[in-house]
């Protein structure tokens, strides 16, 4: 079907982020949708993740991946939905075409009315930490090889070393225990992990597997393929302490260092991009620095959560719908947010005083904390201030801005920031 | 003295479990039930994939119906190991019923065709 077709509302990527924007979208009165994925099959990430503790918010109950996945591709298909798979998307432009290319219809562009992007996220690799040693294979991404072992049934190592504390690295550490290989521990660079701790406790402790926080791989030794690793403990500065060398041998090395938005497309034509979150930046619409492109889900920022990228999706829907029937209204005062003493990122990057009562900030804080406050302040004023017993790196928060008067303010230029505030 | 962190919450509060079962370092009422289940009979959701026989996919992911007993966790993967399904299944479909009498079945977590 070479050629030029036209739809309302195009979303790419078929993951939990695009199925709940494409199923908000078609409540909110747009029939002419097409989701466009590249994977043979819908669902996204969520179809490696077969362990369970997904859709505690969402559903009430506690499901697998996939199962939390067919919920919304039910959704999806209940509407009867326009959905490609195998279609991958090679360019969105500023106007709105996005041309992609699929064996069953070769290289089309669609014109559309408004685009979401929710093209998940990737794992930063090897490359982006940089360490020293040779290059034998053996080495790779957690996520990489939890799709081996959960979607091709294959094994990727009998011994294995992680690096990095996050999240997948934990969930890959039981799952290889449980298909018999020996995990020897996972490093931690920083005194406290990035996982959560229902993954620490269930995936680590109960088999045993040692966590070795405020520790790095300092050599990876192997010609062709990894034979050992050599672990060491850091610093407050990170530098190595010397003489207390761990040599682990080994046949696999998994990384589990932090994923990354993922954004090409978007990248390819200028969009403004976040430098903390890595995904574009938008205001509390969901919106890009381009009229009608939104972003949601991992692609705009990393979730921990699949609940919280599906009530995102929703949003950037419903938003989408907005825009394409009449305008999104963002015409009053623009408010700058941004992060202050403790906070890693907070989004969105700006809100409008309208629309204030719709916004809900997210932001991760850079280290945990017990009883601290979290201020909110508007031009160095406070506007907001919540006693927090705990906050986590490993958690996003949410606070909604839901009857925060700031008419007080209209006029002059407005700045929120938001900060930890040590009692 | 066993050392032991809450996972109700995620707040993760330390808890400390003596000889006699006193109970230190929780928060809240929650984190006591915790403990005392975690010493008394813990409990695990185990998640994992069998053999499929089929056109689509190599493995179906599969999980138990309710939590087993934490030290049976093992023989429950062996048992799990030596299961086949065959397409078509559905989620919620039964690959193997009772495991070893513990009263759980080990049902399908993705549709294959
Ligand atoms: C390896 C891994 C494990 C995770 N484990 C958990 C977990 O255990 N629990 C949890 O709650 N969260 C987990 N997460 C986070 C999880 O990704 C999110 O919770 C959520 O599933 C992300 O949804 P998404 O739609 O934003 O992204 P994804 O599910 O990644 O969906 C993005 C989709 O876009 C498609 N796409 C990308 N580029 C294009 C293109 N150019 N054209 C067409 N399609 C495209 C991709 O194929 C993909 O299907 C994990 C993430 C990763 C990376
Ligand atoms: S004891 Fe209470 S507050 Fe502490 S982690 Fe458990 S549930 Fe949360």
């Amino acid at each position: 079907m070479n050629g030029t077709v036209k739809y309302d509302l195009v979303i790419v990527g078929g993951g939990s982020a695009g199925l709940a924007a494409a199923v908000a979208a078609y409540d909110s009165g747009i029939r002419s949708i097409l989701v466009l994925e590249k994977d043979k099959y819908l669902g996204g990430i969520l179809l490696q993740c077969i362990h369970n503790g997904f859709g505690l918010h969402e559903f009430k109950e506690e499901m697998a991946g996939p199962e939390y996945a067919q919920r919304f591709i039910d959704q999806v298909k209940e509407r009867g939905i326009e959905c490609k798979t195998n279609a991958m998307v090679l360019d969105i432009t500023p106007d709105r075409k996005v041309h992609y290319s699929s064996l069953e219809d070769g290289y089309v562009v669609v014109e559309a009315g408004a685009v979401i992007c929710s093209t998940g996220c990737s794992e930063r690799t090897r490359g982006a930490i940089n360490i020293p040693g040779t290059r034998p294979s053996g080495i790779l991404t957690a996520g990489l090889a939890q799709r081996y072992l959960n979607i091709e049934g294959y094994m990727v190592g009998k011994r294995v070393f992680i690096l990095g504390s996050g999240d997948i690295g934990l969930i890959m550490a039981r799952r290889m225990t449980l298909e018999g290989a020996k995990v020897l521990g996972v490093a931690e660079l920083m005194p406290y992990s990035n996982g959560l701790n229902r993954n620490i406790v269930q995936c680590l402790h109960d088999y045993n597997i040692p966590l070795y926080l405020h520790h790095t791989v300092k050599e990876i030794i192997g010609k062709d393929h990894i034979e050992k690793v050599v672990i060491c403990p850091v610093d407050d500065n990170l530098k190595f302490i010397e003489g207390q060398d761990m040599t682990f041998e080994v046949d696999t090395l998994l990384l589990s260092v932090g994923l990354l938005p993922n954004n090409p497309l978007l990248e390819k034509i200028g969009v403004r991009m976040h430098p903390k979150t890595k995904g574009p930046v938008v205001n509390e619409d969901l919106e890009t620095s381009i009229p009608g492109i939104f972003a949601c889900g991992n692609s705009l920022h990393v979730h921990d959560l699949v609940d919280f990228v599906s009530a995102e999706g929703r949003l950037a829907g419903k938003n989408a719908a907005r825009f394409l029937n009449g305008g999104l209204g963002d015409d009053t005062a623009v408010i700058d947010i941004a992060p202050l003493n403790g906070i890693g990122y907070v989004l969105p990057s700006l809100t409008h005083l309208d629309s204030i009562d719709d916004t809900v900030l997210k932001f991760r804080v850079k280290q945990p904390y017990n009883n601290v406050y979290i201020n909110i302040k508007v031009n160095g004023q406070s506007v907001k201030r919540l006693k927090k017993p705990y906050l986590l790196p490993a958690e996003m928060e949410n606070i909604p801005l839901k009857g925060l008067e700031l008419q007080a303010f209209a006029g002059d230029k407005m700045e929120m920031t938001v900060e930890v505030e040590e009692s | 003295m066993k050392e032991l962190i809450c996972i109700v919450c995620p707040r993760g509060c330390h808890i400390s479990v003596d000889e006699n079962m006193n109970i230190s370092g929780n928060t809240c009422p929650r984190g006591k039930e915790y403990a005392i289940n975690e010493m008394t009979h813990p409990t695990r959701m185990i998640t994992s994939t069998v053999v499929i026989d089929g056109m689509e996919l190599k493995r179906l992911p599969v999980m138990t119906s309710a939590p087993i007993p934490k030290d049976r966790i093992f023989d429950v993967m062996e048992e799990i190991n030596k299961a086949r399904a065959k397409a078509p299944v559905k989620i919620k479909d039964v690959i193997i019923k009772d495991v070893l009498g513990l009263g759980v079945d080990i049902v399908a977590t993705r549709n294959i065709s």
